[in-house]
Protein backbone atom coordinates (compact mmCIF):
# COMPACT_ATOMS: atom_id res chain seq x y z
CA UNK A 1 0.00 0.00 0.00
CA UNK A 2 2.80 1.79 0.91
CA UNK A 3 4.46 0.96 -2.29
CA UNK A 4 1.63 2.01 -4.53
CA UNK A 5 1.09 5.27 -2.70
CA UNK A 6 5.06 6.43 -3.13
CA UNK A 7 4.18 5.62 -7.01
CA UNK A 8 1.04 7.76 -7.36
CA UNK A 9 3.42 10.77 -5.96
CA UNK A 10 6.35 10.44 -8.18
CA UNK A 11 3.70 10.46 -10.93
CA UNK A 12 1.45 13.31 -10.13
CA UNK A 13 5.25 15.56 -8.87
CA UNK A 14 7.74 15.05 -10.99
CA UNK A 15 8.54 16.93 -13.98
CA UNK A 16 7.97 15.08 -17.29
CA UNK A 17 10.62 13.22 -18.80
CA UNK A 18 12.44 14.98 -21.98
CA UNK A 19 11.11 12.90 -24.57
CA UNK A 20 7.67 14.03 -23.24
CA UNK A 21 7.62 17.68 -23.71
CA UNK A 22 6.15 19.29 -26.76
CA UNK A 23 8.69 18.93 -29.76
CA UNK A 24 11.51 19.01 -27.53
CA UNK A 25 10.93 22.72 -26.53
CA UNK A 26 9.72 24.19 -22.90
CA UNK A 27 5.30 24.87 -22.75
CA UNK A 28 5.32 28.18 -22.80
CA UNK A 29 7.16 28.49 -26.45
CA UNK A 30 5.44 25.37 -27.72
CA UNK A 31 2.29 27.50 -26.94
CA UNK A 32 3.74 30.53 -28.03
CA UNK A 33 4.73 28.77 -31.56
CA UNK A 34 0.65 27.18 -31.40
CA UNK A 35 -0.28 30.60 -31.29
CA UNK A 36 1.91 32.10 -34.29
CA UNK A 37 0.77 28.66 -36.62
CA UNK A 38 -2.97 29.72 -35.52
CA UNK A 39 -1.66 33.24 -36.67
CA UNK A 40 -0.28 31.65 -39.85
CA UNK A 41 -3.93 31.11 -41.00
CA UNK A 42 -5.48 34.02 -39.67
CA UNK A 43 -3.47 36.16 -41.98
CA UNK A 44 -3.58 33.69 -44.55
CA UNK A 45 -7.15 34.27 -44.73
CA UNK A 46 -6.87 37.97 -45.22
CA UNK A 47 -3.62 37.92 -47.52
CA UNK A 48 -5.49 35.37 -49.44
CA UNK A 49 -8.62 37.16 -49.66
CA UNK A 50 -6.91 40.51 -51.05
CA UNK A 51 -4.79 38.62 -53.76
CA UNK A 52 -8.21 36.71 -55.10
CA UNK A 53 -10.11 40.52 -54.71
CA UNK A 54 -7.02 42.38 -56.07
CA UNK A 55 -6.93 39.94 -59.62
CA UNK A 56 -10.46 39.49 -59.84
CA UNK A 57 -11.23 43.43 -59.78
CA UNK A 58 -7.38 44.85 -60.82
CA UNK A 59 -9.44 48.13 -61.71
CA UNK A 60 -10.45 48.54 -58.08
CA UNK A 61 -6.51 49.23 -57.05
CA UNK A 62 -4.68 52.68 -57.77
CA UNK A 63 -1.02 52.42 -59.18
CA UNK A 64 1.72 51.86 -56.45
CA UNK A 65 2.57 55.34 -55.15
CA UNK A 66 -0.65 56.83 -56.65
CA UNK A 67 -2.82 56.79 -53.52
CA UNK A 68 -0.60 55.11 -50.29
CA UNK A 69 3.00 56.91 -49.30
CA UNK A 70 6.01 54.46 -50.29
CA UNK A 71 8.57 56.38 -48.86
CA UNK A 72 7.22 57.13 -45.26
CA UNK A 73 5.76 53.29 -45.16
CA UNK A 74 9.23 52.51 -46.50
CA UNK A 75 10.84 54.26 -43.38
CA UNK A 76 8.50 52.41 -41.04
CA UNK A 77 9.47 48.93 -42.32
CA UNK A 78 13.19 50.05 -41.34
CA UNK A 79 12.06 51.21 -38.12
CA UNK A 80 9.96 47.39 -37.38
CA UNK A 81 13.29 45.92 -38.56
CA UNK A 82 15.00 47.70 -36.12
CA UNK A 83 13.01 46.94 -33.48
CA UNK A 84 13.41 43.25 -34.12
CA UNK A 85 17.06 43.61 -33.72
CA UNK A 86 16.36 45.84 -30.38
CA UNK A 87 14.36 42.75 -29.51
CA UNK A 88 17.05 39.86 -30.31
CA UNK A 89 19.93 41.65 -29.09
CA UNK A 90 17.95 41.79 -25.85
CA UNK A 91 17.24 38.33 -25.63
CA UNK A 92 21.19 37.71 -26.02
CA UNK A 93 21.64 40.11 -23.19
CA UNK A 94 19.57 37.94 -21.06
CA UNK A 95 20.98 34.98 -22.26
CA UNK A 96 24.38 36.09 -21.62
CA UNK A 97 23.46 37.58 -17.83
CA UNK A 98 23.72 40.95 -19.29
CA UNK A 99 20.90 42.89 -17.14
CA UNK A 100 21.84 45.85 -18.40
CA UNK A 101 22.03 45.09 -22.08
CA UNK A 102 18.58 43.13 -21.62
CA UNK A 103 16.67 46.51 -20.06
CA UNK A 104 18.06 48.78 -22.50
CA UNK A 105 17.43 47.09 -25.22
CA UNK A 106 13.53 45.99 -23.95
CA UNK A 107 12.94 49.75 -23.51
CA UNK A 108 14.27 50.48 -27.29
CA UNK A 109 11.96 47.81 -28.50
CA UNK A 110 9.05 49.67 -27.06
CA UNK A 111 9.79 52.98 -28.18
CA UNK A 112 10.35 51.69 -31.61
CA UNK A 113 7.40 49.88 -31.77
CA UNK A 114 5.20 52.09 -30.26
CA UNK A 115 7.12 54.75 -32.94
CA UNK A 116 6.16 52.11 -35.93
CA UNK A 117 2.34 52.30 -34.51
CA UNK A 118 2.53 56.32 -34.43
CA UNK A 119 3.65 56.22 -37.78
CA UNK A 120 0.83 54.53 -39.01
CA UNK A 121 -2.01 56.59 -36.84
CA UNK A 122 -0.15 59.54 -38.74
CA UNK A 123 -0.32 57.81 -42.18
CA UNK A 124 -3.81 56.97 -41.66
CA UNK A 125 -4.85 60.49 -40.54
CA UNK A 126 -3.70 62.16 -44.13
CA UNK A 127 -5.08 58.89 -45.89
CA UNK A 128 -8.33 59.67 -44.30
CA UNK A 129 -7.56 63.51 -45.19
CA UNK A 130 -7.48 62.45 -48.22
CA UNK A 131 -10.84 60.76 -48.47
CA UNK A 132 -9.45 57.48 -48.61
CA UNK A 133 -11.47 55.54 -46.35
CA UNK A 134 -12.16 51.82 -45.08
CA UNK A 135 -15.91 52.82 -47.21
CA UNK A 136 -13.95 53.70 -49.95
CA UNK A 137 -14.23 50.68 -52.69
CA UNK A 138 -12.25 47.81 -52.17
CA UNK A 139 -9.11 49.25 -52.22
CA UNK A 140 -9.56 51.14 -49.07
CA UNK A 141 -11.38 48.51 -47.12
CA UNK A 142 -8.80 46.06 -47.74
CA UNK A 143 -6.03 48.02 -46.88
CA UNK A 144 -7.61 48.79 -43.43
CA UNK A 145 -8.56 45.92 -42.41
CA UNK A 146 -4.76 44.09 -43.35
CA UNK A 147 -2.59 47.39 -41.93
CA UNK A 148 -5.33 47.44 -39.07
CA UNK A 149 -5.28 43.99 -37.81
CA UNK A 150 -1.35 44.05 -38.34
CA UNK A 151 -1.24 47.43 -36.64
CA UNK A 152 -3.75 46.02 -33.92
CA UNK A 153 -1.05 42.68 -33.25
CA UNK A 154 1.72 45.60 -32.94
CA UNK A 155 0.03 47.24 -30.22
CA UNK A 156 -0.56 44.69 -28.42
CA UNK A 157 2.74 43.50 -28.51
CA UNK A 158 3.80 46.95 -27.43
CA UNK A 159 1.35 46.61 -23.96
CA UNK A 160 2.66 42.96 -23.60
CA UNK A 161 6.75 44.18 -23.74
CA UNK A 162 5.96 47.06 -21.33
CA UNK A 163 4.65 44.20 -19.17
CA UNK A 164 8.24 42.29 -20.05
CA UNK A 165 10.17 45.32 -19.28
CA UNK A 166 8.86 46.11 -15.80
CA UNK A 167 9.70 42.55 -15.09
CA UNK A 168 13.20 42.89 -16.14
CA UNK A 169 13.28 45.98 -13.98
CA UNK A 170 12.19 43.51 -11.36
CA UNK A 171 15.14 41.27 -11.49
CA UNK A 172 12.63 38.61 -12.95
CA UNK A 173 14.90 37.40 -16.01
CA UNK A 174 18.44 35.67 -15.47
CA UNK A 175 20.67 33.77 -17.36
CA UNK A 176 19.54 30.64 -16.04
CA UNK A 177 15.66 31.28 -16.63
CA UNK A 178 14.41 34.34 -19.14
CA UNK A 179 11.42 32.27 -21.06
CA UNK A 180 9.33 35.02 -20.90
CA UNK A 181 12.00 36.95 -23.05
CA UNK A 182 12.02 34.61 -25.70
CA UNK A 183 8.45 34.08 -25.90
CA UNK A 184 7.31 37.73 -26.21
CA UNK A 185 10.59 37.81 -28.62
CA UNK A 186 9.06 34.96 -30.91
CA UNK A 187 5.55 37.01 -31.37
CA UNK A 188 7.39 40.28 -32.02
CA UNK A 189 9.56 38.81 -34.89
CA UNK A 190 6.31 37.23 -36.16
CA UNK A 191 4.64 40.89 -36.72
CA UNK A 192 7.45 41.87 -38.37
CA UNK A 193 7.79 39.14 -40.70
CA UNK A 194 3.75 39.57 -41.25
CA UNK A 195 4.45 43.47 -42.07
CA UNK A 196 7.56 42.20 -44.25
CA UNK A 197 4.76 40.27 -46.35
CA UNK A 198 2.25 43.25 -46.04
CA UNK A 199 4.64 45.83 -47.49
CA UNK A 200 5.48 44.24 -50.10
CA UNK A 201 1.47 42.86 -51.29
CA UNK A 202 0.18 46.50 -49.97
CA UNK A 203 1.94 48.76 -50.71
CA UNK A 204 4.68 47.61 -53.55
CA UNK A 205 2.88 45.51 -55.90
CA UNK B 1 16.00 26.55 -20.31
CA UNK B 2 17.23 23.79 -22.37
CA UNK B 3 19.58 25.36 -24.05
CA UNK B 4 22.42 27.56 -23.32
CA UNK B 5 23.28 30.34 -25.96
CA UNK B 6 27.10 30.55 -25.68
CA UNK B 7 27.33 32.67 -29.42
CA UNK B 8 24.82 34.21 -31.14
CA UNK B 9 24.30 34.58 -34.45
CA UNK B 10 25.43 38.01 -35.83
CA UNK B 11 22.81 39.70 -35.80
CA UNK B 12 23.60 43.10 -36.85
CA UNK B 13 24.59 40.88 -40.86
CA UNK B 14 20.84 39.85 -40.58
CA UNK B 15 19.64 43.72 -39.65
CA UNK B 16 22.27 44.75 -42.81
CA UNK B 17 20.96 42.11 -44.72
CA UNK B 18 17.06 42.84 -44.10
CA UNK B 19 18.00 46.45 -44.86
CA UNK B 20 19.73 46.32 -47.54
CA UNK B 21 17.07 43.72 -49.15
CA UNK B 22 14.63 46.38 -48.26
CA UNK B 23 16.40 49.24 -50.54
CA UNK B 24 16.23 46.49 -53.56
CA UNK B 25 12.55 46.47 -52.88
CA UNK B 26 11.70 50.23 -53.45
CA UNK B 27 13.95 50.16 -56.42
CA UNK B 28 12.48 47.05 -58.32
CA UNK B 29 9.23 48.40 -57.61
CA UNK B 30 9.15 51.26 -59.44
CA UNK B 31 11.43 49.63 -62.80
CA UNK B 32 9.94 49.61 -65.91
CA UNK B 33 9.80 46.19 -66.75
CA UNK B 34 6.09 43.96 -66.88
CA UNK B 35 4.19 43.57 -64.03
CA UNK B 36 4.18 40.05 -63.70
CA UNK B 37 7.71 39.93 -63.73
CA UNK B 38 7.87 43.02 -60.79
CA UNK B 39 5.31 41.05 -58.80
CA UNK B 40 7.47 37.41 -58.89
CA UNK B 41 10.90 39.64 -58.03
CA UNK B 42 9.30 41.60 -55.14
CA UNK B 43 7.62 38.34 -53.65
CA UNK B 44 10.78 36.63 -54.00
CA UNK B 45 12.42 39.24 -52.12
CA UNK B 46 9.53 39.37 -49.32
CA UNK B 47 10.01 35.56 -49.02
CA UNK B 48 13.53 35.98 -48.47
CA UNK B 49 13.49 38.64 -46.21
CA UNK B 50 10.82 36.63 -44.05
CA UNK B 51 13.35 33.48 -43.90
CA UNK B 52 15.98 35.07 -42.58
CA UNK B 53 13.65 36.70 -39.54
CA UNK B 54 12.18 33.11 -38.90
CA UNK B 55 15.64 31.44 -39.42
CA UNK B 56 18.09 33.77 -36.95
CA UNK B 57 15.54 36.22 -35.14
CA UNK B 58 12.86 33.66 -34.49
CA UNK B 59 15.89 30.99 -34.29
CA UNK B 60 14.68 28.79 -35.99
CA UNK B 61 17.43 27.55 -37.38
CA UNK B 62 18.65 26.33 -34.04
CA UNK B 63 15.60 25.05 -33.04
CA UNK B 64 15.02 20.63 -33.04
CA UNK B 65 14.05 19.25 -36.14
CA UNK B 66 10.54 18.30 -34.54
CA UNK B 67 9.96 21.67 -33.94
CA UNK B 68 10.70 22.92 -37.13
CA UNK B 69 8.95 20.24 -39.28
CA UNK B 70 5.55 21.35 -36.89
CA UNK B 71 6.53 25.01 -37.59
CA UNK B 72 6.46 24.57 -41.47
CA UNK B 73 2.83 22.03 -41.43
CA UNK B 74 0.41 24.41 -41.92
CA UNK B 75 2.29 26.20 -44.89
CA UNK B 76 1.03 24.31 -47.72
CA UNK B 77 -2.32 23.98 -45.80
CA UNK B 78 -2.11 27.82 -46.26
CA UNK B 79 -1.36 27.66 -50.11
CA UNK B 80 -4.23 25.40 -50.37
CA UNK B 81 -6.48 27.52 -48.57
CA UNK B 82 -5.62 30.61 -50.97
CA UNK B 83 -5.55 28.11 -54.57
CA UNK B 84 -9.21 26.38 -52.98
CA UNK B 85 -10.46 29.68 -52.73
CA UNK B 86 -8.96 31.44 -56.00
CA UNK B 87 -10.44 28.12 -58.06
CA UNK B 88 -14.48 29.37 -56.89
CA UNK B 89 -13.65 32.82 -58.03
CA UNK B 90 -12.59 31.89 -61.71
Amino acid sequence: MAHASHAVTQDVMLPPADAETGAGVYTSKLGMWMFLLSEVMFFTALIGSYLILRFSKPDAWAAPGQVLNIPVTAVNTFILICSSVTMVKAYAAAADGNQKGLKLWLVATVLIGATFVGVQVYEYIHLIEKHFTPSAGLYGSTFYTMTGFHGFHVSMGVICMMFVTMRAFQGKYTQADHRGVEVIGLYWHFVDLVWILLFTIVYLI
Amino acid sequence: MEQAHKSHPNYIAVFIGLAVLTVIELGVAFLPWHKSILILLLVFLAMWKALMVALYFMHLKFETKRLRIMVAAPLPLAVILVVAVIQEFR
